[in-house]
């Protein structure tokens, strides 16, 4: 497969450059109360079969024939028990804006946008939590949203809103894709100030490209795909794609300490930064040069990287760029079950062979992963598909309820790719692995760009979603999945959840001294009186669990507010107090006041 | 001291008796003789077995089992260590691990288990009449041991107890445990194999400091716990209790199938405790002889036939109950932080951390708590306890008369009392005299211990031992209800020593007892308060005592019953009190030969062990190497 199929994400652009002095408010082509854009979701037809609108992801469109089965015998759900979201944002929910006049007063001299406008006040009050969704789909009162939002379009304008926020002492929280998970863009209910959202999305260009250092300089408020498409058009690429790269912002992956898909060729976020400029109450914090590797105390970047919006705003940042590679392939490897997978997983780790991603999906991903298979046109698809699954099943004895698929990206020169799949797939074998084609890894892969859709579809029916992920040592990966999902199975029975819960997992990253564990985690809540707090409780169980088996507090996620509580017994107190002095020393009146992490 | 706080003391009563209420709320029984009886034992050792195991697992082949414990991390790095140390090449040591693995390890068979079921019961009908067990019990089980690995952890009392065990998991299609036994079986050479092939496997009884035999032996176990092949079934007591008291546990095993829990392995273990009675245990006299230093028969083969003589005797019923499986993780559940063990590899073997050590200990003595609660008790056991208050011998109608108020108070103290139903007391009375007419007679109205076997001219030395033979054989009956009257009696003691009737004056008499005799009786470490509490609710409840302001003082009608528990703990007292200035057994030989001590039992070595336990526990008395 050649570069044609470089991205599974369709030709989907949210460049929402600012024209004129009007904001492009977000809401209008993304929705306000689920995933993703607005003319985007799956939904079952007349005929009770699933079907995805829109046109922007190219391959799905199609009718998903198997998908209702799934859902109906996976959840107990049905397609005739509905559970609608309110149709639009009640305007009177929302609490009213509560301005720092004098604030107001000096923003407007500068010139910088701003709106107190309900809809964009609450659009920037949330992230992608279950309960914050679920909250907006059942058009609940909010309790705290931003009171205002201020839309820079450079740094200096960042450097005079923080100057100004300084003075009249008012709340920041920079907000910059939204696709937060950890509860980081919730206003603290207690803030008495007034809240300031600081979306950076109209810092969204790219300054410059060096192509002697191959390194870019880049706008922090820029979304994913666009950095990637402005790169790919004079030939290069940052590679750096996290599932939630076609929303997720430059300046959230530095807040978040983000890791990409394919970080086996190009590193995760803090391997990509060669330098970083921040805004802070006490100044801008950058490097005087852009050396590879410094000896120069601890590195400073490492106070920046993973702050998730205590200490300021990132606004700008150069990063490494690399040719766009010449040949991609995807592939698939079935095992008769998960042991053999994470076996081979680690073997390939060892032998530091990792292709630029490799995942490992369980039984129940994997039958996720063919009910999403679109309908075949020919009889003869149809026919070999039938084929490949009797050989797997009957010749070669693997049992369908056991069997995990790995899905792999191969990418550089063709030749090289060749061999390295060849490697790959040698090593799968010693472990009882099956090539089991191109289609199946790249559908591997689709599944996590449409997973946030499937969660909007499942909330329609009773069923409420979510995804958490850790990162552990290589030998206690099958004991942390197997407890953490009797865990999860457990809890659900406990609270009086009155059907079985998916619980599902997949290995995502590979290191050398263990992996990221990515988990899925879905019930039916009918029947339950509030489904969010028996969500929260489960997860909260789940996470225990996770640390109780030797499993990190996040690998890429971050912490927000959803695991403060967590902190100490994660770094230790004093690794705590460490935080908070440069907390104290950056932002004394805590000016940057969203309250995550500490 | 004033630990005790009046405010807290009903809260905290009723906090304990909610939580030990599940166990008080008890199952009924099934006789699984009576099928037995009554349809073909053949027919019954060939019927189809087919066990459902821990998640649907298939069994695992004794020498699949072996291979994996072999190419264990765990067991090569300690062959690596013991070869550094040693200077052996690692093949040899892995050789050696090899060699004690084949001594060590099970090798079940299910023909062996058919012959088994066949004998036993041939034999089960002929020694007793009932065989009962808790159904109920049974099925909580048979879910347990689906849904998680399972430790069965039996009451030992008798050889009897693990054959007894395996049959009756055959007979309810449960899976057969793998059990852990003392080398000392070995000795007989055909019945060692054949219990080895009915799923025993054999540890020696003392491998200190060898690193290589504990290696094997922990990882064995844990492989088998890990996997769910097979139960596993040990005894917290490590030995057989001659006395019929519950001994303190050991933790060496539990140890073991409690670490792949904190170390995330599984994802919980269940724990059963089983309790299993007898009316009479088959080793009744020789526990007593043996007490007394006659030394324990050698395991043999020959000896085994030759106490075929016991298959002519009545051994009345046995009530063996499966309680409550009781999940490690809850236990555990605020106690053991796991994460603890993310910085250490984990197949490195390391000490238990002081917090593990307490919470296996604990749980280990909550376990012997659960395996008492649920021991049957018969009315002999209410008229040993009366009998041995009056050496002397009782007339029969005051006997029948104190058995009946005995009863009564037992019941109000939630014993596990079969008492039969519908039959009058004399009857019961009677009969269970019959029944142990080797050890009490009746004659001219009187009730009293059978002194030996009248046979010829016997030396005062012969007829001393004679009668402490018959004194020890009927405290291990009134053994069996110490645990229900302990706390209470412990109370009354402290009541009567105390210098005044003052709480606190009271609370310090009793925390020295409860110190003192924490090797003789089952007493949950920390749980002195707590234990001071229910004995004070109990004494209050039952009319004996009642507590105005910070008083503890016995009412008009508590004479009976504190006058009774005084007489109960006396023979520890006595016993406690004698060796203290001696510690020779000779000298209390002599004591009670001269008069001066009318207590037999301070000859039991048994108590003897105990109170040089407690005593050097205590700082009383230091050991000195000579």
């Amino acid at each position: 497969m050649g570069r044609s199929s470089v991205r599974v994400l369709a030709a989907a652009t949210i460049t929402m450059t600012l024209t004129s002095t009007v904001c492009f408010p977000r809401q209008e082509i993304m929705k306000w109360n689920g995933w993703g854009y607005s003319d985007s979701k799956f939904l079952f037809n007349k005929k009770g079969q699933a079907e995805f609108t829109g046109k922007r992801y190219s391959i799905l469109g199609m009718v998903l024939p198997s998908l209702q089965d799934w859902f109906e015998n996976t959840f107990g759900a049905s397609v005739n028990h509905k559970s609608p979201a309110t149709p639009a944002l009640n305007a009177s929910a929302v609490p009213p804006a509560s301005l720092n006049e004098a604030f107001v007063e000096d923003l407007k001299a500068t010139g910088i946008p701003f709106s107190h406008e309900a809809e964009d006040r609450v659009f920037r009050a949330h992230g992608h939590c279950l309960h914050e969704i679920f909250a907006l789909r059942e058009g609940k009162k909010f309790e705290r949203v931003p009171d205002m939002v201020v839309w820079p379009n450079c740094h200096n304008d960042v450097v005079k809103i923080v100057e100004l926020a300084c003075k009249h002492n008012v709340c920041l929280i920079p907000y910059g894709g939204g696709t937060s998970v950890t509860s980081a863009l919730e206003c603290p209910p207690e803030e008495t100030r007034c809240i300031v959202s600081l979306d950076t999305s109209q810092m969204n260009r790219i300054l410059w490209i060096d192509e002697k250092n191959l390194v870019a300089h880049v706008e922090a408020g820029i979304i994913g795909q666009d950095l990637e498409r402005l790169l790919n058009e004079s030939g290069y690429c940052t590679g750096h794609e996290p599932d939630s790269m076609e929303f997720s912002s430059l300046g959230g992956w530095v807040a978040t300490r983000a890791s990409g898909m394919k970080k086996n060729v190009y590193g995760n976020i803090e391997d990509l930064v060669i330098h970083i400029k921040v805004v802070t109450p006490r100044g801008v914090i950058e490097k005087s040069c852009q050396g590879p590797r410094m000896s120069t105390g601890p590195d400073i970047h490492h106070f920046i990287l993973g702050s998730e919006g205590t200490l300021g705003v990132v606004t700008e940042v150069t990063m490494k760029i690399r040719p766009i590679p010449e040949y991609q392939k995807y592939g698939s490897v079935v095992f008769p079950n998960f042991e053999a997978g994470v076996a081979c997983l680690r073997e390939v780790a060892k032998q530091r062979c990792a292709p630029a991603s490799i995942r490992l999906m369980d039984n129940e991903q994997f039958q996720f992963g063919h009910a999403l298979k679109p309908q075949v046109s020919s009889i003869f698809t149809n026919f070999v598909e039938g084929l490949k699954k009797f050989y797997i099943t009957k010749f070669k004895g693997f049992d369908p309820h056991q069997l995990v698929v790995a899905t792999l990206l191969f990418e550089g020169d063709r030749e090289r790719v060749l061999q390295h799949e060849k490697q790959v797939y040698d090593i799968a074998a010693t472990f009882g692995g099956l090539a089991a084609g191109e289609d199946n890894g790249q559908r591997g892969y689709i599944l996590t760009f449409v997973i946030a859709y499937l969660r909007d579809l499942g909330m329609d029916y009773y069923v409420v979603a979510e995804s958490f992920e850790t990162s552990v040592p290589w030998d206690r990966v099958l004991d942390l999945c197997r407890n953490v999902k009797e865990r999860i199975n457990r809890e659900c029975k406990e609270r009086g959840v009155q059907f079985q819960p998916l619980t599902s997992c997949r290995v995502t990253q590979t290191y050398d001294a263990g992996a990221c564990v990515y988990f899925y985690f879905a019930f039916n809540y009918r029947g339950l009186a509030d489904p969010v707090h028996t969500y929260e409780r489960v997860e909260h169980a789940a996470r225990e669990e996770i640390l109780a088996n030797g499993g990190s507090l996040s690998h890429h996620h971050g912490v927000g507010k959803l695991r403060k509580e967590w902190m100490k017994e994660s770094i230790s107190s004093l690794g705590v107090g460490m935080l908070q002095s440069v907390k104290d020393y950056v932002d004394p009146d805590n000016i940057f006041g969203n309250r995550n992490l500490l | 001291m004033s630990t005790v706080c009046a405010s807290c003391f009903n809260i905290l009563v009723f906090v304990t008796l909610q939580q030990r209420d599940p166990m008080l709320k008890r199952d009924g029984f099934e006789d699984i003789l009576e099928e037995r009886r009554n349809s073909s034992d053949l027919k019954y050792a060939l019927r189809c077995y087919a066990p459902v195991l821990y998640k649907g697992v298939t069994p695992c082949k004794a020498n699949m089992l072996k291979n994996i414990v072999l190419q264990s991390d765990q067991l090569h790095y300690v062959i690596n260590q013991v070869s550094q140390e040693s200077g052996e090449a690692p093949d040899i040591i892995q050789e050696e691990a090899s060699v004690i693995l084949e001594e060590m390890a099970h090798r079940l068979q299910i023909s062996t288990v058919r012959f088994f079921a066949f004998a036993l019961s041939k034999a089960f009908k002929t020694l007793f009449q009932h065989v009962c067990v808790n159904e109920e019990g049974i099925q909580r089980l048979q879910q347990a041991i689906q849904e998680h690995p399972v430790v069965l952890l039996p009451s030992h009392r008798s050889y009897m107890d693990f054959l007894l065990m395996s049959y009756i998991l055959y007979t309810y299609d449960l899976a057969l445990p793998v059990i852990a036994a003392g080398m000392d079986f070995m000795g007989m050479k055909f019945v060692g194999e054949m219990l080895r092939m009915s799923g025993a496997f054999f540890i020696r009884r003392s491998f200190g400091g060898d690193k290589l035999y504990w290696a094997v032996f922990s990882e064995y176990v844990k492989t088998m716990l890990r996997n769910g092949f097979a139960p596993i079934e040990f005894f917290l007591e490590g030995t057989r209790s001659r006395t019929c008291k519950s001994l303190t546990p050991k933790l060496g095993l539990l140890n073991i199938v409690i670490e792949p829990f904190f170390k995330g392995e599984v994802f919980d273990v269940n724990l059963v405790p089983v309790s299993i009675s007898y009316e009479r245990i088959l080793e009744e006299s020789l526990y007593a002889r043996e007490l007394l230093g006659v030394p324990k028969p050698k395991e043999s083969t020959s000896g085994l036939l030759k106490a075929r003589r016991i298959l002519s005797e009545d051994y009345g019923s046995i009530h063996v109950y499966f309680g409550q499986p009781v999940s490690v993780r809850s236990l555990a559940q605020g106690k053991v932080n796991r994460s603890t063990y993310n910085l250490f590899p984990r197949h490195i073997p390391r000490k238990p951390m002081e917090e593990t050590q307490s919470f296996v200990n604990d749980t280990a003595y909550r376990i012997v708590r659960l395996q008492e609660d649920n021991m049957v008790l018969k009315p002999w056991v209410l008229m040993a306890s009366l009998l041995l208050q009056n050496l002397e011998g009782l007339e029969l109608s005051v006997l029948t008369e104190q058995t009946v108020w005995l009863r009564g108070l037992a019941l109000s103290y939630a014993a596990f009392l079969d008492w039969p139903d519908h039959a009058p007391t004399a009857k019961v009375v009677s009969s269970s005299l019959a029944l142990h007419r080797g050890l009490a007679c009746v004659s001219g109205g009187r009730v009293s211990l059978v002194v030996g076997e009248p046979l010829g001219p016997v030396t005062p030395e012969e007829a001393l031992f004679n009668r402490a033979v018959s004194v020890l054989s009927c405290a291990s009956y009134r053994n069996q209800v110490l645990h229900v009257f302990l706390r209470p009696a412990m109370l009354a003691v402290a009541m009567h020593t105390a210098a005044s009737s003052k709480k606190n004056e009271v609370y310090n008499c009793f925390s020295f007892l409860w110190d003192m005799f924490s090797n003789d009786f089952i007493l949950c470490p920390g749980d002195i308060v707590q234990d001071f509490e229910e004995a004070c609710y109990l004494l209050v409840k039952t009319g004996a005592v009642q507590m105005p302001q910070q008083d503890i003082v016995m009412t008009d009608i508590g004479q009976p019953t504190l006058s009774f528990f005084n007489g109960l703990l006396e023979p520890f007292l006595q016993g406690y009190q004698m060796l203290l200035p001696t510690l020779r057994s000779e000298y209390s030989v002599l004591c009670v030969f001269t008069g001066n001590l009318r207590c037999y039992e301070v000859l039991s070595s048994d108590m003897q062990k105990n109170a040089l336990a407690a005593l050097l526990r205590m700082d009383a008395v230091r050991k000195v190497k000579v």
